[in-house]
């Protein structure tokens, strides 16, 4: 067995054994902010796997999250499902969205894809406002029960686990090459004949589906309410600065991305100079520029960089 | 990456020199160096000063002009505005100058509002030169203006590089793939091999040469 | 060997088209203008309608345009801009507390918004121009600092800055058009017009262009290159400041006052296509109007819906023409 994976599931069994014996030192308000890391960790595993393994940028994950959301409130809502069974649900409907975006998603490239999917982030909320009647409009909908903090952390967690399971069996098989292979040449990934629709397209909606399944999680935190407003632009901005500060094309970063974006405004909000409101922005903001500054690679760069220096060096591969 | 490995070069004011060498021997990277557009250790003297590493602007400014590798043309723009961009770090009235163009290239005059991009190979290389000539330089550093020509303007681009070198008295360094015509026209000759100067001396000595007429003349 | 020769298919399709204009483009707009013309003479709700639309474009138009100027300089969109337009005209309202008149404001605004966009791309942008994404995330973050700075300072709550042009309202016929809406118009065309002589005629225009499109050319005529940059993003500030002092007559002064029109904005850059300032004067004018438009005709349209339609246009225009009205596929050279 090489090294790297030595340390990788030795680094993986700690994080286990944390994330199984914190519950018994936190109280449920600290229960629901891990479980929040679980949801953006989720969300920016997603959007790694498109943004940082295919290239395809997206500004657009935040509604893909609402698509999850809502599945899981108006089913529970109207059919009162199983609050567990609307999960795999939501990652199925979220999935079919993604292909269906992905689709035409493939004349776009670069910054257009990126406006394109900013412009889905913005009109999927207002939908949500048109059909009030039936989606509850600004107001939004709630699900029938809400889980408790306990519920959501294990729930939200065994996602987490689960899925970055599914993404590293995924990324690093034939399809993790043919993504990798898009993201540096689509010509030369081509021409080794890979074919680019239905990869691309299928990231789009591997990558969907797992914003879908962080959405329904994060309506479950937030009391089981859906509401147009927690879905806006800027949730999808959030969950670009979480991949960027993971550092893409990397699964390693992704924990920190998550507990950056989770934890930074609850941190934040208690900023005494600023009255508490605008300090929390202030901060978010000073941080998040700070952090590219320093770190325009990411913590996944970091690591990279400390990787590669002299001593510690082991054989290069793919994450 | 390094591509040279102490490469020493001198040009007299006034003359033409050549740098030759096969795909890969650093030619390229050499005029690069001097104009820096990469990164270099070691001096450049130039007018017997040492010019600092600090960027090309600086080095544009002090009358190095340099017509790089596929010519650095903006061809979106039209040749008036590539013109105009040659002038760019003069002073003054530029006017005259732009008369003297004419004069070495004067189908230039019907084609100023066309988008540089349109015109042909050998047309972009003229226009190349005339931009470079707008700068008024003492110095100018030609990367390979034959690629990608027929040999009739091949003949004709290094005519006028000669005349510019005569009339103006302008020093050039030229880096060439096309050994006949380079040694034919420089005084003085490099030959350039993975990162080094392996030969060097006034052109009719190595086109004497029996490596180089072996390797770079092909008899 | 196919898709060499597939690539150097499309390089020469792309090649011989002037400018990006295509034919059927321009027919098309041609003949919009000429239903927005006829249709005015027709109905004066009509040409209320399309006049109140151009103004309101107009807005989207300049902010559009700072996009465009940021984006061809550094290909990078910058998400920002509207909160920078929004902050330069809090700074506007401050002046006019201490007593200036507000068109001085107005003058020393965009003065102070050159600098505030020169001094963002020198602190903050150039450390990390080499890596797209970081860049991007930074203007978010600044997005947000901006946000709460500006709240902290001047509150949230809504103010309110004197009328640049006043509350009349002209009749021609049985049309109404307001003062301000033409004083928009006005404004918005000029600074357009001076931009574009400060592109096409002038040596400083020159040498912004030649450092947006081939900046390794543009070094060796003598361009500062990284100058060129810092003096786009203030320019592109100071139409994003133009942008937000004409929106604060029609919402007022709050913190979100700009975060719409961005997106419209980006709607009209991308529209336009965002390699071309044209386009995006365009964009901004043609979307401004056909909201408008709809939103008057069509009952569907509710003001819900305002932005995904406007988005719904873009992605359709994208679908047909992939790089905008104007765009053409631009290979960077260095």
């Amino acid at each position: 067995m090489s090294r790297r994976l030595i340390v990788a599931i030795v680094v993986l069994l700690v994080a286990a054994a944390v994330v199984v014996l914190l519950p018994f030192q936190l109280d449920g308000y600290h229960e629901g902010l891990a479980a929040k890391v679980a949801i953006f960790f989720i969300a920016v595993l997603g959007l790694n796997i498109l943004t940082g393994y295919t290239g395809q940028i997206s500004i657009g994950h935040g509604a893909f999250m609402a698509i999850g959301g809502y599945t899981t409130a108006v089913m529970s809502h109207y059919h009162h499902t199983n609050l567990l069974l609307t999960l795999p649900l939501a990652f199925v409907i979220a999935f079919g969205f993604g292909v269906i975006v992905g689709i035409p998603a493939l004349r776009f490239s670069g910054v257009y894809l990126a406006l394109a999917t900013f412009a889905l982030a913005v009109s999927v909320p207002q939908f949500a406002l048109k059909f009030s009647k039936f989606l509850g409009g600004s107001n939004g909908i709630q699900t029938f029960t809400t889980p408790t903090h306990l519920w959501l952390y294990v729930v939200s967690w065994s996602c987490a686990g689960i899925l970055f399971l599914v993404a590293w069996l995924v990324l690093r098989g034939r399809t993790g090459r043919a993504f990798r292979s898009i993201r540096d040449s689509e010509i030369a990934a081509a021409a080794s004949g890979v074919t680019l629709p239905i990869y691309k397209t299928l990231a789009f909606g591997i990558s969907a589906a797992f914003a879908g399944v962080a959405g329904s999680l994060f309506v479950l935190a937030t009391n089981g309410f859906a509401q147009p407003n927690e879905f806006g632009v800027f949730l999808s901005l959030e969950l670009l600065v979480g991949a960027a500060v993971a550092g893409l094309g990397s699964l390693w970063g992704v924990l920190i991305g998550a507990i950056f974006i989770a934890l930074l405004p609850t941190v934040s909000a208690d900023v005494p100079l600023i009255g508490s409101a605008h300090g929390q922005d202030v901060v978010f903001g000073l941080i998040v520029i700070g952090v590219m500054l320093v770190l325009p690679t990411g913590f996944a760069g970091l690591l990279h960089r400390l990787r590669s220096l002299p001593g510690i060096r082991t054989a290069e591969g793919e994450d | 990456m390094q591509a040279l490995h102490g490469v020493s070069l001198a040009v007299a004011e006034g003359e033409i020199a050549t740098v030759l060498g096969a795909n890969g021997a650093g030619k390229t990277t050499t005029l690069r160096a001097v104009s820096n557009t990469v990164r270099r250790d070691g001096v450049v003297r130039f007018d017997g000063r040492v010019l600092s590493r600090h960027g090309p602007e600086a080095v544009a400014n002090l009358g190095i002009a340099h017509v790089p590798e596929g010519r650095g043309t903006f061809a979106e723009l039209t040749v008036w505005e590539n013109l105009r961009l040659g002038a760019y770090s003069r002073r003054g009235s530029v006017k005259s100058d732009f008369e003297r163009v004419l004069t070495y290239f004067p189908w230039i005059d019907d084609r100023r509002n066309q988008q540089a991009g349109t015109l042909s190979g050998g047309e972009q290389q003229m226009l190349a030169l005339a931009r470079a000539f707008m700068q008024r330089p003492r110095l100018l550093l030609l990367d390979e203006p034959s690629l990608g020509l027929a040999p009739v303007l091949v003949t004709e681009i290094f005519r006028i590089i000669r005349e510019l070198n005569e009339q103006e008295g302008l020093t050039v360094l030229v880096v060439e793939q096309n050994a006949h015509i380079a040694l034919q026209v420089a005084q003085t000759a490099f030959v350039l091999e993975v990162g080094r100067v392996v030969l060097s001396g006034p052109s009719a000595d190595l086109q004497a040469h029996e490596s180089v007429r072996r390797s770079y003349l092909g008899y | 060997m196919e898709i060499a020769r597939r690539i150097r298919i499309r390089e020469r399709r792309t090649r011989n088209i002037g400018g990006g204009v295509s034919v059927p483009v321009v027919l098309f707009l041609v003949a919009a203008a000429i239903f927005l013309v006829v249709g005015s003479l027709v109905s004066p709700i009509f040409a209320q309608q399309t006049v109140a639309g151009l103004a309101q474009g107009a807005i989207f138009a300049s902010l559009a345009l700072s996009l465009v100027l940021i984006y061809r300089a550094t290909e990078v969109i910058n998400f920002a801009q509207g909160e920078m337009a929004m902050a330069t005209t809090y700074f506007a309202y401050q002046l006019t507390l201490w007593h200036l008149s507000y068109w001085a404001a107005f003058f020393l605004t965009l003065l102070m918004a050159f600098v505030f966009g020169a001094v963002v791309q020198v602190a903050l942008i150039r450390p990390v121009q080499h890596s797209v994404i970081a860049v991007v995330i930074i203007t978010v973050g600044l997005f947000v600092l901006i946000d709460g700075l500006v709240t902290w300072k001047w509150g949230a709550d809504l103010k309110f800055m004197p009328a640049p042009f006043g509350n009349q309202v002209y009749h021609v016929g049985s049309v109404a058009f307001s003062r301000q809406d033409l004083g928009t118009l006005l404004v918005t065309i000029l600074s357009v017009l001076l931009l574009w002589v400060l592109f096409k005629f002038t040596k400083l225009g020159l040498a912004m262009r030649a450092a947006a499109l081939r900046p390794a050319s543009a070094a060796l005529v003598g361009v500062r290159v990284n100058r060129m940059l810092a003096i786009g993003w203030g320019l592109a500030a100071v139409l994003g400041a133009v942008a937000g002092l004409m929106t604060e007559p029609t919402v007022f002064l709050q913190p979100t006052m700009m975060q719409a029109v961005l997106l419209y904005a980006f709607a009209a850059a991308v529209l336009g296509g965002l390699e071309s300032p044209a386009g995006a004067v365009i964009g901004g004018l043609a979307l401004g109007v056909f909201l408008n438009l709809i939103g008057q005709y069509v009952g569907f349209a509710t003001s819900e819906l305002r932005l995904p339609i406007a988005f719904a246009v873009l992605l359709v225009v994208l679908l047909v023409k992939p790089h905008g009205l104007f765009g053409r596929k631009q290979v960077r050279r260095v």
